[in-house]
């Protein structure tokens, strides 16, 4: 019993934690010091000092304001994506289950295509042809990602599909939206709620990745992977400003993956 | 509905299976379950379906509900005309407003979250729009079928996970007859649950029929439990009908076919 509230207790600090990363973002972006697109030539590479926590880079802009302005970009960008990659890749993949026969057979040959390339890859490729952009980033990793729902949910569907209570629901009149919304997915989607927010962290990272290869966000958006992307040049220099918002990343990766986890122990104690 | 008005066993066909077979796909081919087996329900009647397990008495089952298509043979169920394959959408789902279903697996019958009350009022609300619309009326109705197979309505909110064998058997029957159906098929209803509940169950569902009329289509291998309380025994094996006996003491004093003497002699062995 008092593992089972330790659980639920970790469980609530870390959407809080998570609740207030996402709403501190956003607040922070209008009540900045510095302007985080300012350039100031004569106050480049200042090392972390009072007024300047993070330093600035090499155009003199605050470190500490663009990694709290890019919150915003990065985080929303990531949540917003994941959940835009969570409804497609269930409906997918509940479809393809439901149905089965030759439309489950089109579906899943569909995602075995995308499957054949390695993710990175493919959305590195997907993010060439579409160009720069934190929207074309965004559709590129979400084109790799719908694969997981879409897989997991057929897998999950198709082991409650013929199950006792769905044939229960048929026997009493419910039609295919009936079974589906009321019985397959709220008995489905925890699974999917646990991948959703270990996904938040890698589609964080995975958008820094594309940003430090070049195709993110374009300049001077104050994306967390492509400030690093930026800074690179001049590690050396002024290793500030790469380290803090590395540091960022680091941070919120971890809240998220241990968000994922203290979800699925909640579910799993059931 | 007989002459004056009562329902009575034989005024008319529930059901009538003609030469139905099926076959399961299987990797390398097919495997049948269900060969050239004919029978009747006649209303009020208690039919029993017996045999060992993969007899396809089950698979019968769900044939009759509607739960697997592409047989061979045909099913006209409530004296329809029509064919159950050659039926609309719309057609069987009214036709299935007079059938229902209680499965051998009282937990798994229910989706884990679900409570009791919404549980048992999903047999009716998808038949009956006007009481699904009002929820006063409709929670009404479950708390009066719920007074019916014995629950009290303190069960109302509980999880169905949360409740006994027995008890979660009596909320899946309150689900099934909450629409009073002429037909309820009972797929192995007691095989989940020790001996005592076994009973009461039995008695929850003859009192039920007893006083709704309905058909009862019990599947079972438990051949003690099924002589005892049918009118009609059908005999399966290997997929096929090898016998059909009276129910009762009978059943024991007509059977001829060697497989039906030796389920006998292994009910007695056991004795």
């Amino acid at each position: 019993m008092k593992k089972k509230k330790m659980i639920k207790f970790r469980l609530i600090i870390l959407m809080v934690l998570c609740a207030g990363l996402l709403l501190g973002a956003w607040i922070v972006r209008g009540h900045l010091i510095h302007e985080p697109f300012r350039t100031n030539v004569r106050q480049a590479f200042q090392a972390p000092c009072r007024e300047y926590i993070f330093g600035t880079d090499n155009l003199g802009r605050c470190v500490a304001c663009r990694i709290l302005y890019g919150a915003a970009t990065s985080l929303y960008a990531a949540v917003l994506a994941v959940l835009a990659v969570f409804i497609i890749g269930t409906a997918v993949g509940v479809t393809a289950a439901y149905a089965g026969g030759i439309v489950d057979r089109i579906l899943m040959k569909i995602t075995l295509v995308f499957q054949a390339f390695p993710n990175f890859i493919l959305a590195v490729a997907v993010a060439g042809m579409l160009g720069t952009g934190l929207k074309n980033s965004v559709l590129a990793l979400g084109a790799v990602y719908w694969i997981t729902y879409a897989k997991l949910s057929r897998s999950l569907v198709l082991s409650i599909r013929d199950s006792e209570y769905i044939r229960a629901a048929k026997i009493c009149g419910a039609g295919p939206t009936a079974i589906i919304f009321k019985y397959i997915l709220p008995n489905m989607v925890s699974p999917l709620i646990v991948t959703a927010a270990l996904d938040v962290s890698s589609f964080i990272l995975s958008m820094a990745g594309l940003s430090f290869l070049g195709l993110g966000p374009s300049r001077p958006t104050a994306e967390w992977g492509a400030t690093m992307s930026e800074a690179k040049t001049f590690i050396q220099q002024a290793p500030w400003c790469i380290v803090f918002p590395g540091l960022a990343l680091l941070v919120t990766v971890v809240i998220f993956n241990l968000l994922g986890d203290a979800l699925r122990d909640v579910i799993d104690e059931g | 509905m007989g002459i004056d008005g009562v329902k009575g066993i034989g005024d008319m066909k529930i059901a009538e299976i003609r030469n139905l077979s099926y076959s399961y796909r299987e990797n390398c081919g097919q495997k049948k379950a269900v060969s050239n087996v004919s029978f009747d329900i006649d209303e009020g009647e208690c039919l029993g379906l017996i045999g060992e397990s993969g007899s396809g008495k089950s698979t019968i089952g769900s044939l009759i509900g509607n739960f697997l298509t592409g047989y061979e043979g045909s099913i006209h169920l409530m004296s329809n005309e029509k064919e159950l394959a050659d039926m609309s959408k719309k057609e069987r789902h009214d036709l299935y407003r007079d059938i229902q279903v209680v499965f051998q697996n009282p937990w798994q019958s229910f989706p884990p979250n679900m409570c009791v009350g919404e549980g048992i009022a999903e047999g009716i609300r998808y038949y009956s729009r006007g009481l699904a619309s009002d929820q006063k009326k409709l929670k009404e109705k479950v708390l009066e079928t719920m007074h019916l197979v014995g629950l009290s309505a303190s069960y109302y909110q509980k999880k169905c996970r949360e409740l006994s064998g027995g008890e979660c058997q009596r909320a899946a029957i309150g689900r099934a007859i909450i629409r009073s159906p002429r037909l309820l098929i009972c797929d192995e209803v007691t095989s989940a649950l020790d001996v005592s509940i076994q009973a009461q169950i039995m008695q929850l569902l003859f009192s039920l029929k007893k006083g709704m009329g309905m058909a009862l289509l019990f599947i079972s291998h438990d051949l003690a439990l099924v002589g005892g309380i049918c009118d009609r025994v059908c005999v399966l094996h290997d997929g096929q009908l090898v016998e059909e006996l009276p129910g009762g003491r009978e059943m024991y004093e007509k059977a001829e076919h060697p497989y039906t003497r030796l389920l006998m002699k292994s009910v007695l062995d056991i004795i």
